[in-house]
């Protein structure tokens, strides 16, 4: 579909959610729901998604939608899926239904993990979308595994004696590909296209689906309202956050800069990087550096791409 | 005309009538992980999957937090949804009890009572059930196979009746009578459809032309109207406890209440107690009985909610009473039954002295002859000015 | 709305469901900016970028057009504004 098309047709949410001003998951959510030709049931593991699109009495949910608790979005999706399994085998219910479950960074990398390997593994027919911001942001901007080395987060801040997060970011989606799973793909909002087609594959999977959304967001990052969407763009041209699929265990990339920047174009729009670029924290640039430039390597050498 | 059904007279486990009870309620979805001593409830359902004897969607998920979540999930989506576990598996999936219970979804559980770990232990107490005793579910304790057997049954519709919308947890004890061979009467799998008949759920997240929102943040305006909502939901269950095992007898000659009482109308002294060491301590009343003591016992069916002001007039004229506690709650005012059991006596009989023993924990065996001692200490203590030692330890090593 | 603020116990539905699927549109966010964005329609090419961006769907459209902004709702992030590659929106305080 094409994105005028896109931006015509209802969104599945409604407006008057509590998320920030320029808050990247919305257009998230909004474009992945989109990807759904069928009545979906959503689940969402607590987090700013969550929280922020259901202040009772308020839902910004048009479909059916159920949050548990944190860790556990994708064991409450495969009961779901099981109830529609059985109901459509008992031939009580003869109508299709798309199954999502949205968790932040928080919820899929970290507590949420388990039940999520789980539930790849048992096969249910289901999209995960992990809409990555990079920290435990809702309950204050604590970082998680998937913080990038090096940012000021709540529980890793940059102080006299240490410069932020020391460890280096789990890569979740080679973790989920690495299940044997029939799709999974990394994407991020500048590319709305990228998104909907995406999303359209995984909803097309007869079985687990996952993708893995950037969202960048002002408030835990420090960066301004208004380059939310820029700055994911930025980190596909620095290649700290690579476009790629892989699908039935094949790799591929879907965007290369024309030009590859240097990664500190990335991390000076973010004030969580500003201690950085203090003079003692120069190795640590270097440091970043070479780890985009490793790990950039190994996704162009896995996807086959010539040099 | 008799309703009565026909009935097939049969020697199993506790698990295996557990297992059969599912079989024969064949629920839309099971979602179980495996834990000592619930393991071969699970096994036994899941041969029944592969043999296509149920139409049940069973998922074999990765731990019990995810059992429950799934379960949640699956009820929310209008399935009849069970599990079965124990012990820690019942400590792990702690909170989503909580929030299965708050957004009233009929789940129903068997937990196979055993120790809380640490040490670790497999065998019998009621720490696992006592620890989850605010959680909001209906919780059912049984005597034997029978009592298992009847109460999963009758779970289905306690916790389906529109007064109730509660999840219910059928307890029975780990080992001894999960493991346990005995006869147990059977109802046919037609009789159970019937008995339970078909599940018409309040909402369901598979309702398209009725979309729900399940599990919303409320807040300081909200949550305490949701949390009355349950408090007045629980104050309906005794009823209704009452109103399916009367229709529960009528079918089978089985009847059922909150508590059964032996022996207690002309009792000077009784003991109160859950689960199997009833039928142990049954065996003492007669004894004591046949020595002169005006012996007597209260074997409580429905622990929570609290049946409390049946329960006090029951005990009301009694001298002493000693309430057996399988759990300890470390509060140093003893167990958790006995907690219970105290206060309600205190509001309408305050003469009966309760006398609390803690007994059994980690499967330490309990005899005759040592509840027959409760007896003769009860008796001592009637005749006391006042309880000298409310809480007392038996069975365990000085 | 069925759920009014102060209703007691008795009048709400239970298990704290939400049954009016989409109904945050009763709660405006229009409150929360210090900016609006303002659309200039001469230099607009009706590309939709703004309306595929917007975090609160607030850019409002007649036929194939752009025609401004869902001013209840728009929280003056402006994403919009940013992003628009003709620059036919700009941002001013409110």
């Amino acid at each position: 579909m094409n994105l005028k098309d896109y931006a015509r047709k209802e969104p599945r949410l409604s407006p008057g959610h509590r998320l920030c001003a320029g808050c990247a998951a919305s257009t998230v959510a909004r474009l992945i729901m989109s990807a759904s030709e069928n009545p979906a049931v959503v689940g969402c593991a607590t987090g700013c998604l969550e929280v922020s699109t259901t202040i009772y009495p308020y839902t910004s949910w048009k479909d059916s939608f159920i949050h548990n608790a944190f860790e556990n979005v994708a064991a409450t999706i495969s009961g779901v899926e099981a109830a529609y399994r059985s109901f459509r085998r008992q031939g009580k219910l003869d109508e299709d239904f798309d199954f999502i479950a949205f968790g932040g960074d928080g919820g899929t990398y970290d507590i949420g993990f388990q039940s999520l390997s789980g539930a790849i593994e048992r096969g249910h027919d289901m999209v995960y979308v992990c809409y990555d911001n990079g920290a435990y942001m809702n309950t204050g901007i604590q970082r998680s595994s998937a913080t990038p080395k090096g940012a000021s987060t709540t529980t890793s801040p940059a102080g006299n004696e240490i410069p932020g997060k020391e460890q280096k970011r789990k890569e979740i989606t080679d973790i989920v590909a690495a299940h044997g799973i029939e799709y999974a793909a990394q994407t991020a909002p500048w590319r709305p296209q990228d998104i909907i087609k995406k999303a359209e594959k995984a909803f097309a999977v007869q079985g687990p689906a996952f993708l893995n959304v950037l969202a960048p967001c002002p408030r835990g990052w420090r960066s301004e309202n208004d380059k939310s969407i820029e700055i994911s763009r930025v980190a596909a041209d620095t290649c700290f956050w690579p476009l790629f699929e892989v699908e039935e265990g094949e790799w591929k990339l879907n965007y290369q800069p024309r030009e590859k920047k240097p990664v500190t174009d990335w991390l000076e729009m973010q004030g969580r990087f500003d201690h950085l670029f203090q003079d003692e924290n120069e190795h640590l640039l270097e440091d970043i550096q070479e780890q985009v430039d490793e790990r950039w390597q190994m996704i162009k050498n896995r996807c086959g791409v010539e040099e | 005309m008799s309703t009565e059904v026909e009935e097939k007279r049969v020697a199993k486990t506790g698990n295996e009538i557990v297992g059969e009870a599912m079989r024969q309620i064949n629920p839309d979805t099971v979602c179980a992980y495996p834990i000592t001593p619930q393991t071969d409830i699970v096994q036994n359902f899941s041969q029944y999957v592969a043999d296509g004897e149920v139409d049940t969607e069973f998922v074999t998920v990765e731990s019990e937090h995810s059992a429950m979540s799934a379960c949640v999930g699956a009820a929310a989506s209008g399935a009849r949804a069970m599990t079965a576990t124990a012990a820690n598996g019942l400590a792990l999936m702690w909170e989503v009890l909580y929030i299965a219970s708050s957004t009233r979804l009929p789940i129903v559980m068997p937990v196979v009572n055993r120790a809380l770990s640490a040490p670790i232990n497999i065998h019998c107490d009621h720490s696992d059930a006592m620890g989850a005793r605010d959680s909001g579910w209906i919780q059912l304790y049984g005597e034997n196979a029978q009592e298992v057997y009847d109460n999963t049954i009758q779970a289905v519709r306690i916790a389906e009746h529109e007064d109730v919308r509660l999840p219910v947890m059928v307890n029975l004890d780990g080992f001894i009578i999960s493991h346990a061979v005995e006869n147990v009467n059977m109802m046919s799998d037609e009789a159970v459809q019937n008995f339970i008949g078909e599940y018409e759920p309040e909402f369901s997240l598979l309702n398209s032309e009725d979309p729900v929102t399940v599990g919303p943040l409320a807040l300081q305006d909200f949550y305490f109207e949701f949390k009355k909502q349950q408090a007045d939901a629980a104050e309906n269950v005794a009823d209704v406890v009452q109103e399916v095992g009367r229709e529960y007898g009528e079918r089978t000659g089985r009847s059922y209440g909150l508590f059964e009482e032996y022996r207690l109308d002309d009792a000077e002294v009784a003991v109160v107690a859950l689960g199997s060491t009833t039928g142990t301590a049954r065996h003492s009343v007669d004894k004591l009985r046949s020595e002169g003591v005006k012996a007597g016992l209260l074997k409580l069916r429905l622990f929570r909610p609290f049946p409390a002001r049946e329960i006090a007039e029951a005990l009301s004229g009694l001298e002493a009473v000693g309430v057996l506690d399988r759990a300890d709650t470390f509060s140093t005012t003893g167990g958790p039954l006995f907690a219970d059991i105290k206060s309600a006596l205190y509001d309408v009989d305050p003469s009966v002295k309760p006398v609390n023993y803690i007994y059994g924990l980690g499967g330490r065996d309990i005899d005759e002859e040592e509840i027959a001692s409760v007896y003769r200490e009860l008796l001592e203590a009637a005749d006391a000015d006042r309880v000298e030692s409310p809480v007392n330890y038996i069975g365990v090593r000085e | 709305m069925t759920v009014e603020p102060g209703d007691g116990y008795r009048d709400i539905p239970e298990g704290g469901l939400v049954k009016e699927a989409g109904n945050s549109r009763e709660y405006k966010t229009g409150g929360w900016r210090t900016e609006r964005p303002v659309l200039d329609e001469d230099r607009c090419t009706d590309c939709f970028l703004c309306a595929v961006y917007c975090p609160d769907y607030s850019v409002e459209h007649r036929d194939e057009e752009v025609v401004g902004f869902d001013l209840e709702y728009c929280k003056g992030c402006g994403i919009c504004a940013n992003e628009c590659p003709v620059d036919a929106i700009s941002m001013e305080q409110e």
